[in-house]
């Protein structure tokens, strides 16, 4: 077996009395995009930044190429971050800058890149995004939902990265864009022989995405398999996610 | 209502449980912003600088609150005067008003009130700006993308400040100063000449200084109280709006309190 480029042990995360993360094991190994599904709520998002260090797991490791980080700060933290592409559930785009440099973000500010070699870079990515340079000089609040998940989508792979999490890359888009945006990340994760880790609760993003699907329910993993066994799951759990029925083992939040 | 701080029999609060938190909380508090703004501090002084972002905080902490600076200097230096005049006429002292005015302002005024109008103008745009971004992912962003929050956002912040305030500062002197000048030609009868000559002549350089190390501090602790709070803005903009508002309230009193200190200071060493 590979070496796993990401693995999670036992991690557990709580807010308070919130016990959101009570022991969550996943791993996914180079080149390969795993699906992650669950209810709103569930805490994948946190499982996220647990994983990127945004957050400090309770208990349990973070392993990233074989190499416990959980702990690590600094220059360490940077060397894995530099490896890694985000993009995250609201965009996140900085909405002081241009389109450009917020795609071009990484190479300006760790890398210092020439500011006309990173834009050109940037167009280059952007292009790759479906998005014309003529978005480039605009700022965030200037372009549509749509077309910001696929300026966060550049700025997560303009590096090349050899892991990128994509926390619900297709909420609250249209059917057709949000099938563009699967492909684009199809596309991007061959082209780059990255792995992903897509978060989701679309059914049919996390099909046509995923080598790989888990399930995250009550703080853990409680089914994975690959892709093509999800509607044979054996699992009441995912059976009802997956189908969208409202009633059955998990109780919608209300 | 079952927390340590409520009796079993009566539920009257217990005092001690109650003073007891509240302390504990405060100086939980005060060692976070402690530990931010040794971070913060730390980040400024040692390079590498965002000389980008430094620049255009500059602007926008410095070169935008221009107006609202002069335009409470000239008003509170015309009420000095009118005021020092109203009372130093109940015992023939009314020709000290331009002494006392340029003492005033110099030493406590210019400094105070350009302090108080950026504690609301410039705290609470910090931290509306910083807890917006903090609730919509972009303080993470920035972190993943490997630029450390303190380097990009509060140092150049707290730079700007600390740099901008003496000079607005200054210029609030010039402007306070002239505020008194104005109403005192205009309104009681001054001789101009004489009330300048009288000006320049009380005027020190010690004053202009004691008013312009206050200003650094005041810059400080301006951007500070911003930064932290707009860091730790909770989500939504009842949030946002929250860490504005304690932010500004926190920094006016803060920089009325540095005040004190300073001017306590000042006396004590004889300046
Ligand atoms: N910084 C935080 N402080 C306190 N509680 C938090 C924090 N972040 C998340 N939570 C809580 O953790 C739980 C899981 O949140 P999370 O954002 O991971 O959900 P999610 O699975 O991503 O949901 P969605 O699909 O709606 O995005 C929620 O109950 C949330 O209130
Ligand atoms: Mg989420």
């Amino acid at each position: 077996m590979t070496q796993p480029i990401l693995e999670l042990k036992g991690v557990e995360k709580s807010f308070g009395s919130n016990h959101v993360l009570r022991g969550v094991d996943i791993d996914v190994a180079p080149g390969r995009s795993l699906v992650v599904l669950g209810g709103s709520g569930s805490g994948k998002s946190v499982m996220l930044k647990n994983a990127l260090g945004l957050m400090t797991p309770d208990a349990g490791k973070i392993l990233f190429d074989g190499k416990d980080v959980t702990k690590d700060q600094g220059k360490a933290r940077e060397a894995m971050r530099a490896r890694v592409g985000m993009l995250f559930q609201s965009g996140a785009l900085f909405d002081s800058l241009t389109v450009w440099e917020n795609v071009a973000f990484r190479l300006l500010n760790a890398d210092k890149l020439k500011r006309s070699d990173a834009r050109e870079e940037a167009i280059e990515t952007l292009k790759k995004v479906r998005l014309g340079a003529s978005v480039a000089d605009l700022r965030p609040a200037e372009i549509s939902g749509g077309m910001q998940k696929r300026v966060a989508l550049a700025r997560a792979i303009i590096t090349k990265p050899d892991l990128i999490f994509f926390d619900e890359p297709t909420t609250g888009l249209d059917p057709i864009t949000a099938d563009a945006i699967n492909d684009l990340i199809i596309e991007q994760v061959k082209a780059l022989g990255a792995a992903a880790v897509t978060i989701t609760h679309d059914m049919a993003s996390a099909r046509k995405v995923a080598d790989e699907i888990a399930m995250l329910f009550e703080g853990k993993i409680i089914w994975r398999g690959p892709a093509s066994e999800i509607d044979r799951s054996g699992n009441d759990h995912v059976d009802q996610f997956v189908h969208g029925r409202a009633d059955g083992p998990i109780q919608p939040a209300l | 209502m079952s927390d340590a701080s409520t009796t079993k029999s009566g539920g009257f609060p217990n005092p001690l449980a109650w003073i007891g938190r509240g302390a504990l909380a405060l100086f939980a508090e005060i060692g976070r912003l402690s530990l931010f703004s040794g971070r913060t501090a730390l980040s400024a002084l040692l390079p590498p600088w965002n000389l980008t972002q430094l620049w255009k905080q500059i602007i926008a902490i410095g070169f935008y609150s221009l107006p609202v600076v002069g335009l409470s200097a000239v008003f509170i230096g015309a009420a000095l005067a009118l005021n020092i005049y109203t009372g130093g006429n109940r015992f023939g002292a009314e020709q000290f008003v331009p002494n006392i005015v340029v003492l005033g302002i110099t030493r406590e005024l210019g400094a105070t009130i350009t302090g108080l109008m950026l504690a609301g103008r410039v705290t609470a745009g910090i931290a509306a700006e910083i807890g917006a971004m903090k609730v919509t992912e972009q303080i993470d962003a920035l972190k993943t993308l490997s630029a450390n929050p303190f380097r990009y956002l509060y140092a150049p912040r707290f730079l700007a400040a600390a740099l901008t305030l003496p000079i607005l500062v200054l210029i609030a002197d010039i402007i306070g100063v002239m505020g008194g000048w104005l109403v005192s030609v205009y309104a009681l009868d001054f001789d101009s000449t004489t009330y300048l000559r009288n000006t320049i002549d009380f005027l020190t350089m010690e004053d202009v200084i004691v008013g312009l190390i206050k200003a650094v501090i005041f810059g400080m602790v301006i951007a500070l109280m911003g930064c932290y709070q707009g860091s730790k803005s909770s989500a939504g903009a009842t949030g946002v709006g929250r860490a504005a508002t304690l932010s500004m309230v926190g920094a006016a009193v803060l920089v009325l309190a540095a005040n004190y200190i300073l001017s306590t200071f000042f006396v004590q060493i004889g300046i």
